[in-house]
């Protein structure tokens, strides 16, 4: 334990240097009753905000990330490509075809013998049945339609499968998280599985959980995908962040769906 | 609960790296509440005065916000908001942002009530000041203090 | 989000002389004119909504104005003393002279 708070304030001074720091009053709530936001040990990210962060969240029309959703739903009845068709060509209504899709990936695509994301997943469909270009990984558009795809399944808890063929994933994805990495030489497991629940500069350190991605940050003050927040966790323990969609971060994505089975989709999260 | 004592250290310290970092946090703290950003200027630029007395307006923030960039705020005032007695306006300032004004609020009667709402950016713990025009003249103020985290780690 | 969409909520019915909430959230990066690209050192120039007015059969009931210190993506909420049925005219005013609107009916029960 020694070992691991002196890292943590390590950590803490140098990232320091780059952002606001603060001490806070911290508002542990052990006790508090968070219905769906928690099963068993894991907790939402949700349950660590704040009862203003959380009422964003919670109104359909005030959650700032709707808006995205809002445009995800209009692209998805726009024609495009080569085969002239949209996503509601095939699909139809979306509140039927992808009711609870999004609470089931990553999935494992036969055709490249590995698991993908919803992202990947969009793109997938606009290659080779829309005969149109991909979305750039985090354009508006693909966060858009990603958040209005899994916004499909809100409230529906994350049953993702591991076995099978995903299993040497799901070990991969494993590792990482377990993995010492960049100069501050800390794994993923350090904040978010020894230290989840104390304080990190001013922020209360979470579970790590993903099932409100792609989230509505008010720090990015838009819509951004888990890929950006891995990346983001990577460059702030000084380690070179992997690239967007790339195998290591969807094997991590895997990994850390698992982590949070059966917690509801969120999709758009508001977080700080 | 009791309440900590809060340090903020600006983004310009940019240049200073972690090892000086511990050092800069000892000697930053500067709390400075009843200072002046150009929100009074500001203020008598709308009203005519930086003056008013603390009555029938108020503004409404979360005690401590997660993070500067959406602090959700309401501001009410008590008026029966008839043709002949109604809010012109509210007007608010953040008192310690690198520029005072944050907007204004214009009702007229057809609102029935005087009260609005929106999410305004802070750059650190500060007061901010809510000033109500009435329609025969008056101005009222109201400040609250709000308290900023810096939260949020992972670019 | 670089498309800017307006949302509105208007209750779909409401009694005359009931006081509804009206709430109002256009996405829009509110970009303040003080921060600097990070790689060519220089201002990024200020592009925010400036304006919001809300009309109710052609008349103003209420009217906001915005500085760089509102959220991105602003949210504006404000009540309304219902007196007859009628459709409201939203219209936000950004940097550069952009207009965006959006219009929505309130029926009276």
């Amino acid at each position: 334990m020694k070992i691991k708070s002196l890292v943590i304030s390590a950590a803490t001074v140098a990232l320091a240097s780059t952002a606001y720091i603060g001490l806070s009053v911290a508002f542990d709530d052990d006790s508090h009753d968070w219905g769906d936001y928690q099963v068993e040990d894991r907790r939402s990210g949700y349950t660590y905000r704040s009862a203003e962060t959380r009422a964003l969240q919670d109104d359909e029309f005030e959650n700032p990330g709707m808006v995205g959703v809002d445009h995800g739903a209009e692209l998805w009845n726009i024609a495009e490509g080569s085969e002239g068709k949209a996503c509601a060509d095939c699909h139809g209504d979306a509140s039927e075809s992808m009711a609870k899709v999004g609470a089931t990936y990553p999935k494992f695509n036969a055709a490249s013998s590995k698991p993908i994301n919803v992202e990947q997943r969009i793109n997938l469909c606009r290659v080779e049945n829309m005969g149109a270009e991909p979305f750039k990984y985090e354009s508006g558009e693909m966060l858009n339609m990603t958040a209005f795809v899994k916004n499909q399944s809100l409230g529906e808890p994350v049953n993702v499968v591991i076995d099978g063929e995903m299993a040497p994933f799901f070990e991969k994805g494993k590792e990482f998280y377990y993995e010492r990495r960049g100069q501050l030489d800390m794994a993923c497991s350090h904040c978010h599985e020894d230290n989840e629940g104390n304080m990190i500069r001013a922020d209360h350190l979470s579970q790590g959980q993903i099932n409100g991605f792609p989230t509505y940050r008010f720090k990015w003050q838009k819509l951004g995908s888990v890929h950006r927040r891995f990346r983001g966790c990577n460059k702030n323990i000084r380690a070179t962040p992997y690239k967007y969609g790339s195998d290591e971060y969807v094997n991590l994505e895997l990994y850390l769906t698992w982590r949070g089975r059966g917690l509801p989709i969120e999709t758009p999260a508001v977080r700080n | 609960m009791t309440e900590k004592l809060q340090l903020v250290v600006s983004n310009r310290r940019h240049f200073i790296l972690g090892a000086t970092a511990a050092a800069t946090l000892l000697s930053l703290p500067k709390l400075g509440f009843a200072e002046d950003n150009g929100w009074k200027a500001a203020m008598e630029g709308l009203v005519g005065s930086s003056e008013a007395d603390a009555n029938r307006v108020s503004i409404e923030l979360p005690e401590i916000a997660e993070n500067g960039n959406t602090v959700p705020f309401s501001v009410a005032v008590e008026s029966p908001m008839t043709d002949e007695d109604h809010v012109k306006a509210v007007h608010v300032f953040a008192t310690g942002n690198p520029r005072p004004d944050i907007g204004s609020f214009m009702f007229t009667p057809a609102n029935g009530v005087a009260d609005a709402s929106s999410r305004m950016r802070l750059g650190r713990t500060q007061d901010i000041v809510a000033v109500a025009e009435m329609s025969n003249g008056q101005v009222f103020m109201a400040t609250q203090t709000v308290k900023v985290t810096i939260g949020g780690c992972g670019g | 989000m670089a498309k800017v969409k307006p949302r509105v909520k208007v209750p779909k019915k409401a009694s005359v002389g009931d006081v509804v909430t009206i709430k109002t959230l256009i996405s829009h990066k509110m970009e303040t004119g003080l921060r600097k690209d990070k790689e060519t050192g220089e201002l990024i120039p200020r592009d925010i909504i400036s304006a919001f007015e809300a009309k109710f059969n052609g008349a103003t009931v209420f009217s906001m104005n915005l500085h760089a210190g509102i959220s991105a993506n602003p949210f504006v909420s404000f009540p309304m003393k219902v007196t007859e049925a009628g459709e409201f005219e939203f219209i936000w005013n950004a940097d550069g002279e952009k207009t965006y609107s959006k219009k929505a009916k309130l029926k009276v029960a």
